[in-house]
């Protein structure tokens, strides 16, 4: 299962590397989200930084229903998720090389994000571990979801609709925490409020990732 | 090697029905293939050709009816079947981002093939130099056919489902690929094609069985080689001697131990 | 209802079709069940009409609230249908559907029924929490943790609706909708306890869960009980009757596929060698 996942992780990895449709295309998206918040907020920076972590991770949020189109419309490319079927590579290993995939895809988008975040509403971070932590953990939250759902509605004409319909109400959990966290982070102080939510996206992880590991091979054969 | 318990037979439908949607692809279909045999599948388009071989490679599951594959169901022993049986479809299942090269070490590798073989089926389909550094976007009908036939002879299954696989193909490659059936054929691969076109290809075949409206609906025998039964061990490297591609008299086949 | 469909047209001569069963009769209510199902619905109705009745007149109002109380009956009801009582049926069935042992399309349909039911009961709690809450709070929309949660699952179900409108066939479409189910089963808990502490650490509407910090004594506890009861009694009607109709959806479907395998075989001309009518049909 991890050779599979290796393989498919690298696979899709060395596709974003040679099409550079993360960097490119979703980057951009999400750094013209947070202007458009900014816009949307008012000049008033005291108001943007007190919003900055949600508006942090709502951009994070379109950025991933992006990266997961993404990441299902690869294998739509000359039917090669039936090559995929069809090669009877181990189905755990790649539920998990695509999440590691778009995982990684994502924490270069979080760090750029961040950095937006700081700079353009003037945010300041007085923990950063928590925020470097809580981003890690979402990032899994996300990736594994999404690679989950974005299965799930492959190869439907109305995906690009669905999946964001199906996928961000799931995603509450990680929004409400990673926001917590960030605000927590912020804040400055002890951490321990902060401490809970880390648990909490720690077992999101773990039970959605198990879930996929699990229930990817039948979810496959559906589509 | 040690001798491998064979199956009985390397295809058996049963009356099978296979769905998609509403539509029946296959309507109670009855076919049996020996191992090592080679059979040619003829019908008009639409005829439940293509879905036949997605049902014989475990993409399609069965409405009803019975299905064994290698002597093993598809359903239930999905990763096994999978692996020793190599469907050559319409699509090439080609990643356009990636050269051609990573391509076929891409496939080869999620089948859990030969490394090792991905060098030689590259050459033998031509796909070296330039054009193996080529994205797979760039590529032209029959170079992507000939990609997904180095996939094919570098993994070397048990059980060739071919769709169509003249379609696209220039003379010479079709030579190639006459000579790969037959060289695979003699080694005991058991190979089905399924094709619209006559001619050439019933050289290759030992019987012909037509399929319209999702049912077997003729059979006839032909004068191709791949005849099932006595068949050299499966793992003995095996070279064709001589082959007349055309005017098949015979193989001479020289056991390489 | 039987009516007579035997005599329906078949299209096609017999010896032509390999399944020679043709057009399928449809599915029949049995008497049981008619009898359960309209039990249930005047149990329902009667118990509706009593809490109404007892709800509006007979009770006497709070002494705090006033009679902005009365919602207290019909509130929690619906809350508890669609929370828990819906939601909680359609990921049981959906777990039942998806374990190879107990797979049958009745729960799937099960399922869905359990679901579009509880998508109407559910926006009848936020309609009614939202009257409860604008004089309460003065916004007819505050982010309590308990309306913020069943805003969520409104959102699950009506994704697990909409995945389930793509036509599909009936198994194809079972599992895909059997596993939102399920991955939605495992996000509420994990909803619930965000929205719970997210909700706490803010400062602002402390809420007061209706029924929780009331005294509830005679007459108002009894109509409170008897409003849980009537509410959870429509629930099952609605739920047979949308589960039956599910069923004839499917039995319309399921037609279809007969008439299309005829007409697909006919696509051959004649039948291969011998009587293809012998053969036990193929759906």
């Amino acid at each position: 299962m991890w050779r599979d996942a290796a393989l498919i992780a690298g696979k899709d990895l060395r596709i974003e590397g040679r099409s550079r449709v993360a960097l490119s295309q979703v980057a951009p998206f999400g750094i013209v989200a947070l202007v458009l918040f900014a816009f949307a907020l008012g000049p008033d920076r005291q108001v943007m930084a007190k919003g900055a972590p949600g508006l942090f991770w709502v951009a994070v949020l379109f950025c991933t229903v992006l990266a997961i189109q993404r990441s299902v419309s690869v294998e739509s490319s000359d039917g090669a998720s039936d090559g995929l079927r069809l090669s009877g590579i181990d189905p755990a290993g790649l539920y998990l090389g695509k999440a590691v995939a778009v995982a990684a895809q994502l924490i270069v988008l979080e760090a750029l994000l961040a950095a937006g975040v700081v700079l353009l509403y003037g945010a300041r971070i007085a923990v950063p571990w928590m925020i470097v932590v809580s981003c890690v953990l979402g990032t899994i939250g996300l990736a594994a979801t999404g690679t989950l759902y974005g299965a799930l509605s492959s190869g439907l004409r109305v995906r690009e609709t669905l999946l964001p319909f199906l996928l961000l109400p799931i995603a509450v959990p990680v929004l409400l925490a990673g926001t917590r966290i960030w605000q927590a982070a912020m804040a400055g102080g002890t951490p321990s409020s902060g401490m809970a939510w880390l648990r909490l996206l720690l077992v999101f992880d773990v039970v959605y990732l198990a879930a996929g590991v699990v229930l990817f091979g039948p979810i496959q054969e559906t589509a | 090697m040690a001798p491998v318990a064979l199956p009985s037979s390397a295809v058996s439908l049963r009356d099978a029905v296979a769905l998609s949607g509403r539509f029946p692809l296959l309507a109670g279909i009855d076919l049996e293939v020996a191992v090592g045999e080679t059979v040619l599948v003829e019908g008009p388009n639409g005829a439940g050709k293509t879905s036949l071989l997605r049902v014989c490679a475990g993409l399609v599951p069965l409405a009803s009816g019975h299905l064994s594959v290698l002597g093993l169901d598809p359903s239930r022993n999905r990763t096994v079947v999978r692996r020793r049986v190599g469907l050559l479809s319409h699509a090439s299942h080609l990643y356009d981002d990636l050269t051609v090269r990573e391509n076929v070490r891409f496939a080869v590798r999620a089948a859990g093939g030969d490394v090792s073989r991905i060098d030689p089926a590259c050459e033998r389909w031509d796909l070296v130099g330039r054009l193996a550094k080529t994205s797979a976007g760039k590529l032209s009908a029959g170079q992507r056919r000939r990609v997904a036939l180095a996939v094919l002879t570098a993994r070397w299954p048990e059980l060739w489902l071919l769709d169509e696989p003249h379609a696209g193909l220039d003379a010479s490659a079709r030579t190639l690929l006459d000579r790969a059936v037959l060289e695979a054929a003699a080694v005991g691969v058991t190979v089905i094609i399924a094709s619209h076109e006559s001619g050439p290809v019933e050289d290759l075949a030992s019987r012909a069985v037509t399929v319209t409206g999702g049912r077997v609906t003729a059979e006839r025998s032909l004068h191709g080689v791949g005849g099932g039964s006595t068949q050299p061990a499966l793992g003995t490297d095996v070279q064709i001697a001589d082959v007349h591609v055309g005017h098949v008299k015979e193989a001479r086949v020289a056991h390489v131990a | 209802m039987t009516s007579d469909l035997t005599a329906a047209p078949v299209i096609h001569p017999p010896a032509v079709s390999a399944s020679n069963t043709g057009v399928t009769p449809p599915p029949v209510q049995s008497t049981r069940s008619k009898t359960t199902e309209r039990v249930i619905g005047v149990l329902a109705l009667v118990g509706t009409a009593a809490t109404v009745w007892l709800g509006l007149w007979v009770t006497p109002p709070d002494e705090h609230q006033g009679d902005l109380v009365r919602l207290v009956y019909i509130h929690p009801g619906v809350a508890w249908v669609a929370l828990y009582l819906a939601f909680g049926l359609a990921a049981v069935s959906s777990l039942l559907y998806l374990w190879p042992r107990t797979r049958s399309l009745f729960w799937d349909r099960l399922a869905a029924a359990a679901v579009e039911v509880g998508v109407v009961f559910n926006v009848c709690t936020l309609v009614s929490g939202s009257i409860w809450g604008k004089p309460t709070w003065g916004v007819w929309w505050a982010w309590d943790a308990r309306l913020t949660l069943t805003a969520v699952l409104l959102v699950l179900f009506l994704g697990y609706l909409a995945l389930r409108r793509i036509p599909a066939e009936p198994e194809v479409r079972a599992r895909r909708s059997a596993f939102v189910a399920l991955f939605a089963a495992i996000d509420v808990p994990l909803v619930h306890f965000s929205v719970n502490w997210w909700n706490t650490l803010h400062q602002g509407a402390t809420v007061l869960n209706p029924g929780l910090t009331l005294k509830i004594h005679g007459s108002m506890a009894w109509t409170l009980l008897l409003g849980f009861v009537a509410l959870t009694l429509v629930f099952v009607w609605m739920l047979l009757v949308r589960y039956r109709v599910g069923v004839l959806e499917d039995w319309l479907d399921a037609n279809e596929l007969d008439l299309a395998l005829a007409e697909r075989q006919s696509e051959g001309g004649g039948p291969f060698g011998g009587p293809a009518d012998d053969r036990v049909g193929a759906a």
